[in-house]
């Protein structure tokens, strides 16, 4: 992997809300290589699209960040101004949104919508703008696209739809593409479509990709690392391998078990729901819902515990201490083909 | 998009005659006489004057003249203005309420446009409270009582602008104020409420995240498609102020069709009556099929089933 161009450090942010301050992110910290795809896995609320909001300087108006930094280009993005940012948004990192029937402005031709950042950022005059926006409809697949250029939103359907909203998002040739559920609100033929797409754009672009979902299917085709988050933390990261063949949190062999495999007949499903953020956990926010709990979960949080140079997991069970469990069947099965991997490569 | 306009151009000529139809019948019903001073007059002078006028056939043989007469663009004389032909009354008239009507519409609606667009920008700050007072203010207190406010304070106290009576454009800012207040008050109201929700749609957010600035993302995507619901409520508005508001034209002496028609209405002048009703009611289905027509161009989606249609 290249040099690394983004490094989130204990990102905090809370929401302040009538019934109090609501704690969204805690201390997160991730990092993103040149030309990789980070995955950010968690279900709806864990802080996923708040993460990245931040990432862009988009977030809402009562949000406050109360510590961290994230440092894009050995400068701290936190402490830019709106101005500032202005000149980072569509440009160095751009965002793909995740109702396509939604993102686009339905009073302007597509082709002004595309060549907007462009017109914005790189002072290209309307013409010059409008042929560079066809360049990059035809590249995302848009048929017949000198005519559909002078088309609006309503005339095409979803996939297409998100295929300009891809467009959008590449037509600066941005570092950093932050994709925030792009796929979600297509159907699956469609999903498969996409996602080939934005791969295959990565490699024209060399655009590093943080990738957010809650489908884990949908990551494991995608992502180089993953970092799975919970109620406003990362719970485990590592690569899309380690994550997939290797888990170590209960949360995660929450996530892989209730994921249809080839062999599955029943999907398990995760007990209980979230913790309420406003007066988040002291230990392991996932404690509550785990059957592998401790007396220590519901008292400290667990720190990161190294399970290869690449592969943490903040969960008491890897301490040296801890008592042996067997993790459920599916788990086992994936652990033991991780194994023969480890193996093979060696 | 030819078939669709011959069909709404037929559909117009049809609401036309239906009003003319009703009103003239309405019109008819109303008590009394166009004769001022009907109890000095004999019988004799009485049925004089009726076969003069026409008075005396059938109501319903009146009513086929009348529309013959229209058809041909005769919409006859007036009883009471020294038997001046209708189309005169009205055409040397019209003019000054037309344009003030224009005026205050413009005004109205520009100024209404950005205090509702700043108003939605800083939405609950004192600066959204402050327009949402004024749009209240401006839609409550009456124009005629705004009418005489302005005519003490700026042209008697101030003496920036003549205090009535028609001559160049300085007579018509004052009017153009007072009638426009009202169209102001309405357009900040429906602009404020309409951009607040497109400023919470996705596309706003795409358009931030795609590093527009403020201004960018208000005139390029939130403004347009905060207009739809203004069109519908500007194109009667404006027919309404066109054709005249007989108070404050009374106020700043405007030579004005609204004076005019009211006075018709109480003298029974029923051939006035009858052409100023046509005409507001032909600027009303005019503007009705503009606004349809401006819909389209504002939203294309409209558009696009205007054409299928």
């Amino acid at each position: 992997m290249g040099e690394r161009i983004l490094d989130v450090k204990n990102l905090q942010i809370d929401f302040h809300t009538y019934a109090g301050e609501v704690k969204a992110i805690r201390n997160v910290s991730f990092h993103l290589d040149k030309g990789e795809t980070l995955a950010i896995v968690g279900e709806s609320g864990s802080g996923k699209s708040v993460t990245t909001k931040s990432l862009m300087g988009l977030l809402a108006n009562n949000a406050k960040i109360v510590g961290g930094s994230i440092m894009y280009h050995g400068e701290d993005i936190l402490k830019k101004s709106e101005k500032q940012m202005q000149n980072i948004r569509g440009k160095d990192i751009a965002m793909i949104f995740q109702d396509p029937m939604t993102s686009l402005d339905p009073t302007m031709k597509i082709g002004r919508q595309i060549a907007e950042p462009l017109m914005k950022h790189k002072n290209v005059e309307k013409k010059k703008a409008l042929a560079q926006a066809l360049e990059i409809l035809k590249l995302v697949g848009i048929d017949h696209a000198e005519k559909r250029i002078n088309e609006y939103p309503h005339q095409f359907s979803g996939g297409q739809r998100q295929r300009i909203v891809i467009a959008i998002a590449l037509v600066c040739y941005p570092e950093i593409l932050i994709a925030d559920e792009p796929t979600t609100a297509l159907d699956v033929t469609i999903q498969a479509q996409i996602l080939d797409l934005m791969k295959e754009l990565q490699q024209k672009i060399e655009t590093s990709i943080i990738f957010i979902t809650h489908d884990l299917g949908v990551v494991a085709g995608m992502a180089d690392r993953v970092a799975v988050m919970y109620a406003g933390q990362i719970i485990e990261y590592g690569s899309v391998d380690e994550i997939f063949y290797n888990p170590q949190h209960p949360y995660t062999w929450g996530l892989l078990n209730s994921m249809p495999t080839l062999s599955s007949t029943d999907l398990e499903a995760i007990p209980g729901t979230p913790p309420d953020l406003l007066d988040p956990p002291k230990g392991d926010p996932f404690a509550a819902r785990n059957p592998y709990a401790m007396k220590i979960d519901a008292e400290e949080k667990p720190p990161f515990f190294k399970v290869s140079d690449t592969h943490f997991a903040s969960t008491w069970l890897l301490h040296p201490d801890a008592p042996k469990i067997t993790p459920p069947d599916e788990i086992v099965r994936r652990q033991a083909i991780f194994a023969k991997m480890q193996a093979n490569a060696n | 998009m030819k078939k669709y306009l011959l069909k709404r151009i037929l559909y117009m000529a049809l609401t036309l005659f239906l009003v003319a139809t009703i009103t003239f019948f309405l019109m008819k019903l109303m008590p009394g006489t166009p004769y001022s001073n009907q109890e000095k007059m004999t019988p004799q002078q009485i049925k004089i004057m009726n076969q003069q006028y026409g008075l005396d056939k059938p109501v319903w043989l009146q009513y086929i003249f009348y529309i013959g007469g229209m058809l041909h663009g005769d919409m006859g004389t007036s009883f009471q203005f020294s038997n001046q032909p209708v189309s005169y009354l009205i055409s040397s008239r019209i003019g000054a309420s037309a344009q003030l009507g224009v005026q205050a519409m413009i005004f109205g609606v520009f100024f209404g446009i950005i205090v509702g667009s700043v108003a939605a920008v800083y939405r609950n700050t004192w600066v959204d409270t402050t327009a949402t007072i004024v749009s209240i203010i401006g839609k409550s207190v009456p124009n005629f009582v705004l009418a005489v406010l302005l005519q003490y304070y700026i042209s008697l106290k101030l003496g920036w602008f003549p205090i009535a009576d028609w001559g160049g454009f300085e007579y018509t800012i004052l009017p153009t104020i007072a009638l426009g207040v009202g169209p102001l008050a309405e357009t900040a109201r429906f602009i404020r409420t309409g951009m607040v929700d497109v400023l919470n749609s996705d596309y706003i957010e795409l358009a931030r995240a795609k590093g527009l600035n403020k201004f960018g993302i208000i005139y390029h995507h939130a403004l347009r498609n905060s207009l739809i619901p203004l069109v519908t409520l500007i194109g009667p508005y404006t027919v309404a102020l066109m054709t005249g508001s007989m108070v404050i034209e009374n106020i700043f002496s405007i030579p004005g069709i609204g004076e005019q028609y009211v006075k018709s209405i109480q003298t029974n002048d029923y051939p006035t009556i009858m052409g100023v009703t046509m005409l507001f009611c032909f600027g009303l289905v005019l503007i009705i099929l503009f606004t349809d027509i401006i819909y389209g161009i504002i939203d294309p989606r409209i558009r696009l089933n205007g054409n299928e249609d």
